[in-house]
């Protein structure tokens, strides 16, 4: 077990493009860490680099307290799931476990021991002498996590493991991970780009865009105190509403229709006169007493899922989205929004980060 | 990358293709050598790996007027038979395999199943295994020396029929609905529909059979006798008096050149469709 | 796989199927009869009488020497061609497989020979090893090897064995090669972390799973030795020196082409033709095996 330590990292490609800008993180002995961003934002590189799949181009990766940029894959204390999952077609779901251990020269019965405590683990036991092709995706998923768990190494690594499964399953073998991470307090780094998955496995998130870290936090930090506007619409669903807005006084910010909310001034440093971006989750609005000066949301469609209800709209000129318990009729077709001040962001339009007080 | 790649990692790849590379080079490099010496260097083997300066009188003897000993046949006629046999089989193979795959695959009919079979044991009959009773027929249909003699018989293909089979059942049924729909009978959908869409198919398979056609050997030999009809595979090899010194060997690499560029450029030009219609024909 | 979407027709597919049935029964089956029908006749010394000899020809060539040394030839000349054109393809084609500058370029270079014709092939061999002024022969007789495929009948093997090995490398390479791009990369990055060393790592994970396409290029190359050689062995040594290149393919040519064994030259093509059944059998089995893995 071991920490892992990043200090500015870079990849850069044959071709120039520069896939990974300088990124530094520490993912903390036994924690299970999420990176998150879209696809293409430099996250799977940024996990085949701790791999040693990935030339590291610049700065240091360090695991434990080893500095490994030299360091061949198998010579790095780390295991991998990958997404594919890279079982070994020829060999049996046994052999495919031992294949690591016996390439390290472990005795046989210790193979054996770690083997058989794994297949327990995961409820493989019957299937120890089938060829992978015989098993089911979910079956293989867990002989998957089965080679990686044998090898009890520094760090598990695990590319998108539950996107080729269907969703029901992933659910379970979400579960099913986090299960495991409580047992073996491994230190985890998973890569993924659905928020639902970041959200459930990680003790800390790490939301990525176009190669850089956008924010590092808990899954609650990262959901309430958005550091920036990619975070605050990428986390969350639906996402966030964003509107322009201009700081009236401190702790009042006016919208384009001349209507205004009122914000936590001791949290959000902007301005007098400052242009500003305001956002404001679906589920953080209700509908309240017209009042002059509140804002009213005009909707046009409603979408209805079970227990809440979408209200689809504009705001002030901007589309805006409601989210609100099913059981409550659905009021006339302009609602004036009664909000909290803590329940609205502030963040700077030019840079797209939050203007919250460090 | 898996591996951090140390100097000598990178360059053995290098060195074992490059090494490769001139080993399978260096028989043709030879060859073209030998046809730009004079017929006294070559004989007595006093050629170096630099080129002569006979090249252009080697060639031109060699095209229009032939050896003086062995095979007087300018080896220019021997081109214009191989080109019209490779043509004939590759075209004539294409063309009948690509209607009988569309009979068996788009139309129910009694004994659908036995003509497939009938076709796709022939895969079994190469010509080597019937080459006296087939050399009778034609020489009982009067066919000898002749090109229907050299072609008609190879013109049957369970390969490309196959080929073609496997492609035609990759068609959605749809595309069959939806121009009966729009009117169109199997004629128009064959020409209209199924045609296009099997061009690269079609160029695929021809670049195997063009060489497969050009390369032939055994069934020429069989069935040509005038030195007129004999095709340039067949025509070196009679250059060639293996113990003799008569054998003009400067003319006949000239000829071996000649014989291996236009199958050569075919698969250096048409790399994509050669590789493919080799992987697919062997499936 | 049954289709739904058809077209009617009583004569149609009748008549698209025609040409192609009529060339085939009349240059394969009809022959291919004929064959097996006169390797049961016998004629008598001059050719005057035909006899029905049931299986005699094929009890005369059970121990005939002369037969079971073609059979040794063929088998001989088989398998020093699958094995060295098959190592030499997998070897070029693990080494094109890395990710190297010029990749495309190398490949190009490596499959022409596929597109030379055998006898040319064998001419240009022949014109190497010549023994009186090929270049390769007179840098053997110089080291002191006396050199001669003309009456050296193991020599005469080398060089057939060696163009029918450069003609067929392009082939192994190219399917090899494929081979490898199906291979996913993740399984060989899987096992790198797993703590397998390069070698190690190809005699565990790669070459088992090529191995299908081996066996596949083991019967092709077979086959190829079989038949497609037959240009090369009549253009380098005709069979000879002391008919020591005579394959059996070459034999029953030969026997037919003197005209005077016509029911043995019949029933070697017999046995050769039971040997394609095995052959394309043991390849569609396999194909068969490949499909379900």
């Amino acid at each position: 077990m071991a920490s892992v330590v990043l200090e500015a990292v870079r990849k850069v490609y044959a071709g120039g493009v520069e896939a990974v800008k300088g990124l530094s993180l520490t993912i903390p002995n036994g924690s299970f860490t999420v990176l998150l961003g879209p696809s293409g934002c430099g996250k799977s590189t940024l996990l085949r680099m701790i791999a040693g799949l990935e030339e590291i181009s610049g700065g240091t990766v360090t695991i434990g307290s080893k500095k490994v940029n030299d360091v061949e894959p198998s010579d790095r204390d780390i295991a991998m799931v990958f997404q594919n999952y890279a079982l070994y077609p020829h060999m049996s779901v046994y052999d495919n476990m031992a294949y690591g251990l016996r390439n390290r020269g472990t005795a046989k019965e210790e193979i054996e021991r770690r083997v058989a405590e794994a297949a327990r683990m995961l409820a493989i036991e019957p299937y120890l002498q089938r060829k992978p092709r015989a098993l089911s995706g979910g079956q293989r998923q867990r002989v998957a996590m089965g080679r990686a768990i044998v090898r009890e190494p520094a760090a598990f690594l695990f590319d998108e493991p539950l996107s080729n499964l269907d969703a029901k399953l992933r659910v379970q073998m979400r579960l099913e991970i986090r299960k495991l991470h409580n047992r073996l307090k491994a230190t985890s780094i998973f890569v993924t780009h659905d928020q639902v998955e970041a959200m459930t496995l990680a003790d800390q998130v790490v939301v990525m865009n176009s190669g850089k870290i956008e924010q590092t936090g808990t899954p609650l930090e990262i959901y309430r105190r958005p550091a920036s506007i990619f975070v605050a619409t990428f986390i969350g669903s639906p996402a966030m509403n964003l509107f322009p807005g201009t700081i009236e006084a401190p702790g009042k910010v006016r919208l384009a229709d001349g209507t205004s909310f009122a914000y936590d001034a001791n949290v959000f440093d902007a301005k007098i006169g400052a242009k500003v971006e305001i956002g404001l989750r679906p589920e953080d609005a209700k509908a309240g007493t017209a009042v002059p000066g509140r804002p009213k949301l005009a909707w046009e469609v409603t979408e209805e899922l079970g227990a809440t209800r979408l209200l689809h709209g504009t705001l002030a000129g901007s589309s805006f989205v409601l989210a609100m318990p099913a059981d409550i009729d659905t009021p006339a077709h302009e609602i004036a929004l009664e909000t909290t001040p803590g329940t609205i962001h502030i963040f700077d339009p030019e840079s797209g980060r939050s203007l919250r007080r460090a | 990358m898996v591996e951090r790649q140390t100097l000598f990692a990178r360059i053995v790849p290098h060195v074992v293709l490059i090494i490769g590379v001139c080993i399978v080079a260096f028989p043709v490099y030879l060859a073209l050598l030998a046809s730009t010496y004079d017929a006294a260097t070559v004989q007595n083997g006093r050629m170096t790996l630099l080129p002569g300066n006979q090249m252009i009188e080697n060639y031109e003897r060699i095209i229009f007027s032939g050896t003086n000993s062995t095979t007087r046949e300018p080896v220019g006629t021997m081109l214009l038979n191989s080109f019209i046999m490779a043509m004939v089989i590759a075209l004539g193979k294409i063309s009948i395999s690509l209607i009988s795959a569309y009979a068996i695959v788009f139309f129910r009919f009694p004994f659908r199943m036995a003509a497939f079979w009938l076709i796709f044991v022939t895969l079994m009959l190469p010509v080597e295994v019937r080459i006296y009773p087939t050399y009778k027929i034609v020489a009982d249909l009067q066919l000898l020396d002749t090109y229907t003699g050299l072609t008609l018989p190879l013109i049957a293909s369970a390969t490309a029929t196959l080929l073609f089979r496997q492609f035609f059942m990759t068609v959605p049924e749809e595309l069959v609905e939806a121009s009966k729909i729009d009117g169109a009978g199997p004629y128009k959908f064959f020409k209209d529909t199924l045609l296009p869409l099997s061009v690269t198919t079609m160029a695929a398979l021809f670049v195997i059979q063009f060489i497969y056609g050009w390369n032939q050997y055994l069934w020429p030999l069989l069935i040509t006798t005038r030195d007129n009809m004999q095709t340039i595979v067949i025509g070196i090899k009679k250059m060639i008096v293996t113990s003799d010194a008569l054998t003009e060997w400067q003319l006949a690499m000239a000829t071996a050149v000649l014989a291996l560029l236009p199958p050569v450029v075919v698969v250096v030009l048409m790399q994509k469709l050669f590789v493919k219609g080799l992987v697919e024909t062997e499936k | 796989m049954e289709r739904r979407a058809l077209f009617g027709g009583k004569t149609l597919p009748y008549m698209l199927l025609l040409p192609q049935f009529a060339i085939v029964v009349v240059f394969f089956y009809f022959p291919a009869g004929q064959a097996v029908w006169q390797s049961l006749l016998m004629e008598d010394a001059f050719g005057i009488s035909t006899e029905f000899v049931w299986f005699e020809n094929y009890q005369l060539l059970a121990v005939n020497p002369e037969y079971y040394k073609t059979m040794t030839t063929t088998a001989v000349f088989s398998f020093l061609v699958a094995f060295l054109s098959l190592s030499c393809g997998l070897l070029l084609a693990v080494m094109a497989d890395k990710q190297i500058k010029g990749a495309t370029i190398y490949k190009t270079m490596l499959i022409w020979p596929y597109a030379v014709a055998p006898a040319v092939a064998g001419v240009l061999w022949l014109f190497m090893f010549q023994p009186s002024l090929g270049m390769l022969a007179k840098m053997l007789r110089s080291w002191g090897i006396d050199w001669n495929p003309l009456l050296n009948g193991n020599h005469a093997m080398i060089l057939v064995v060696l163009a029918a090995t450069w003609k067929q490398i392009s082939y192994n390479f190219l399917f090899f090669l494929a081979g490898l791009a199906a291979i996913p990369k993740s399984v060989i990055e899987a096992a790198a972390i797993d703590g397998a060393k390069p070698m190690r790592r190809f005699w565990t994970i790669i070459f088992p799973l090529l191995s299908p396409t081996a066996f596949f290029l083991l019967v092709i190359n077979i086959v190829y030795v079989f038949f497609d050689t037959f240009g090369i062995i009549d253009s380098v040594t005709g069979g000879g020196p002391a008919g020591n290149t005579i394959t059996m393919v070459y034999k029953v040519y030969q026997d037919g082409k003197s005209g005077a064994n016509l029911g043995s030259s019949a029933a070697q093509s017999v046995v050769l033709m039971v040997i394609v059944i095995a052959l394309t059998a043991v390849q569609f089995k396999f194909i068969e095996r490949k499909v379900q893995y």
